[in-house]
């Protein structure tokens, strides 16, 4: 299909998104090092497309949560991008006041209701707001991002039942990257048995994509979306991708080889920007535009949290009760 | 406001109710809540009152119903948590500590986490090794959390009211030994203040410091130091342990001269070292001392806790050493009384 013939405007927003997400992710790769930003930060780059096509596929009313590597899923909710910038650079203006860094990202008014940083502790806190949805009778969603490390937590296998047993609006999102830090799959779980085939054992209905497609993986995300927004109880994705940089920071790490090279030039063939565009035929000159607006934009964050204040040491104090 | 005489499990039931019919977005679920039992008859009738979708059994899954309890609380509801064993909930340290605890700090005070965890004390009948901690200094430990410890029919309820109502975690903890305790109450809805310990005896000679159920063990002790010694004791009861208010203890302190903290949980890295290392710091013309459980698990078999547990004798026994008197005249009054069960009427199974 040529670029300019896509039908569906969905498609021009989905790249738009990858885009503002891997150039946010870029800079931050390429300021990390002014040691300025003083906090552990797992970036997305590789894995925007799973996100990017939720950002289209969600709204307002639905909700998120997520885990240790949540700037994508921030981005994609529409969290407020100088917050979250501001937060990773420890200000005042952070969007959790700089309390909590990369790993703690929260934008409610966007409906992003955070991020934690143990593995799998967000999952049952996502399942309790699809309660709430259900309680409440909204027509709004819980989304829950997870990697394929956290599917190996009691604690997935307790949320997956609770929503199923309760029938509760609930989009399970696993982005499976194949790594957990630098443990492959294949020494965490037996080789034959796949996630999804569990979840639906489960009760959960499952689909499993390629994250990185978003040409064959929209519709399929979306028609699973639309089956939790219609009261059928939880599903869940099983999106595979990959990331390209170390688990943690901002660096290139494959000259430690615990990923087989055949692996990643897999993968790097199948970045989901580059797949994107060689899938719809878009011209340079569009992606060049997409860049030029999202520079702009991430610039600013950028001088935004420069330019913020540093919370007075006396605020520690402030906060352990709500009053 | 009229009072009448119920038991600590009724008031505990009392207060869910009121608390459920001020506001419907109290939850009330755990397991073994709908249950015929239903939890030591705390949770009696809520569900024909309330219906099923506020008040529900769960799965086996401590950790994650706690999550999703506290996922509930980001959109306003308040859930009441119960776990029939304190040693239960420890499968849910997860999102009791990094998730609960955390909440309202780490995203920057933006939204508080309104969950009330009750956990029930066992002790005796051979509840043995894993079904009868009083782990409260884990939880005092841990910024973020409220711990709320009882002792009687009229604290349970107004304190459980005020918890439900808190806009932080509390943690709950209920002694099983003092589930049919009966005490005159208030009906209808009241709130008792959380962090506001209670000068429940007044004296001058000495000061305990107690609290769940070592605070009706304490009101014997006095009874008995007062008639045998003459010597006049104030009982403070420590019903919240975090956060800790000291204010109450040491002005005890400072008029008796004389302390002992009576704790039910293991002497080591507790509240009865908190307060005695506290006061130790603060006032340096005391007698200070402590009383809690060995450093060791409770046993099963009822041999073998024999001297695991305090009662009012030991009480007695340990400030009468500490005051320089001497102990070794004093009759023990229930030397033929079994420690692992709360009266001779009980009859088990737990």
């Amino acid at each position: 299909m040529v670029y300019s013939l896509i039908d569906k405007f969905d498609y021009q927003n989905v790249l738009d998104m990858m885009i503002k997400i891997r150039l946010t992710e870029e800079e931050i790769a390429k300021r990390y090092n002014e040691q300025k930003m003083r906090c552990p930060t797992h970036l997305s780059i590789g894995q925007e497309g799973v996100p990017a096509m939720l950002s289209v596929l969600t709204g307002k009313a639905d909700l998120v949560v997520s885990s240790h590597r949540s700037h994508a899923h921030y981005i994609a909710k529409g969290g407020r991008l100088p917050q979250m910038i501001a937060e990773i650079y420890g200000k005042s203006t952070g969007c959790s006041s700089g309390k909590g860094g990369s790993m703690h990202l929260i934008d409610e008014d966007a409906g992003f209701m955070g991020s934690t940083a143990i593995v799998g502790n967000s999952i049952p806190i996502g399942v309790g707001l699809g309660l709430a949805l259900k309680l409440d009778k909204s027509q709004g969603i819980s989304i829950i991002y997870f990697g394929d490390g956290a599917t190996e937590q009691g604690v997935y296998y307790e949320s997956l039942n609770f929503a199923a047993l309760h029938k509760l609006p609930v989009l399970f999102v696993c982005e499976n990257n194949a790594f957990s830090v630098y443990s492959p799959k294949s020494v965490r779980q037996p080789h034959n048995r796949s996630i999804v085939d569990v979840a639906s054992a489960m009760g959960v209905k499952s689909l499993h994509i390629n994250g990185n497609d978003v040409n064959v993986s929209l519709s399929l995300l979306s028609d699973l979306v639309e089956n939790v927004r219609s009261g059928k109880g939880p599903a869940l994705v099983e999106a595979d991708t990959y990331r390209k940089l170390e688990h943690c920071g901002p660096n290139w790490d494959d000259d430690l080889k615990y990923r087989p090279p055949q692996e990643v030039e897999f993968w790097e063939k199948n970045d989901p920007i580059d797949t994107f565009i060689s899938d719809f035929s878009v011209p340079e000159t569009v992606i060049n535009e997409i860049k030029e607006k999202y520079k702009l934009e991430i610039e600013g964050a950028f001088e935004y949290a420069e330019a913020s204040d540093f919370p007075d040491p006396s605020e520690a104090y402030i906060g352990e009760y709500a009053t | 406001m009229r009072y009448r005489e119920i038991t600590f499990s009724d008031a505990i039931n009392e207060a869910l109710r009121e608390s459920m019919r001020k506001d419907p977005k109290v939850l009330c679920y755990g397991l073994g809540v709908t249950d015929p039992k239903a939890v030591f008859n705390t949770t009696s009738g809520l569900e024909e009152e309330f219906g099923n979708e506020r008040v529900f059994d769960i799965p086996c899954s401590e950790n994650g119903i706690t999550g999703i309890a506290i996922g509930a609380a980001l959109r306003g509801y308040r859930s009441v948590l119960t776990h029939q064993r304190l040693d239960f909930a420890l499968l849910s340290m997860d999102q009791i500590v990094n998730s609960a605890a955390k909440w309202h700090y780490m995203f920057g005070s933006q939204r508080p986490v309104p969950i009330t965890i009750r956990m029930i004390l066992g002790r005796g009948w051979g509840q043995g090794p894993t079904h009868s901690q009083n782990l409260q200094s884990w939880f005092a430990h841990i910024p973020g959390l409220k711990v709320v410890v009882p002792s009687n029919p009229h604290d349970a309820k107004g304190l459980l009211i005020a918890s439900i109502f808190d806009p932080n975690p509390v943690i709950f903890l209920e002694h099983r030994w003092l589930h049919n305790s009966v005490r005159s109450i208030p009906e209808g809805y009241f709130e008792t203040k959380i962090g506001t310990p209670k000068t429940v005896r007044e004296g001058s000679d000495c000061t305990l410091v107690a609290n769940s159920y070592m605070v009706p063990e304490c009101l014997n002790a006095a009874k008995i130091l007062s008639e045998e010694y003459g010597i006049q004791t104030e009982i403070i009861d420590l019903n919240t342990v975090r956060p800790l208010a000291m204010e109450g203890i040491e002005k005890s302190a400072k008029k008796t001269k004389n302390l002992l903290v009576v704790d039910s949980g293991l002497s080591s890295f507790s509240i009865s070292s908190e307060i005695v290392s506290r006061l130790a710091l603060a006032q340096n013309d005391l007698t200070i001392g402590k009383l809690a459980l060995h450093d060791i698990s409770e046993p099963t078999s009822q041999a073998l806790i024999k001297e695991y547990h305090n009662n009012s004798d030991d009480i007695v026994v340990r400030l009468l050493d500490m005051l320089g008197l001497g102990s070794k005249k004093f009759k023990k009054r229930r030397i033929n009384e079994q420690k692992d069960i709360p009266g001779n009427w009980f009859r088990g199974p737990f």
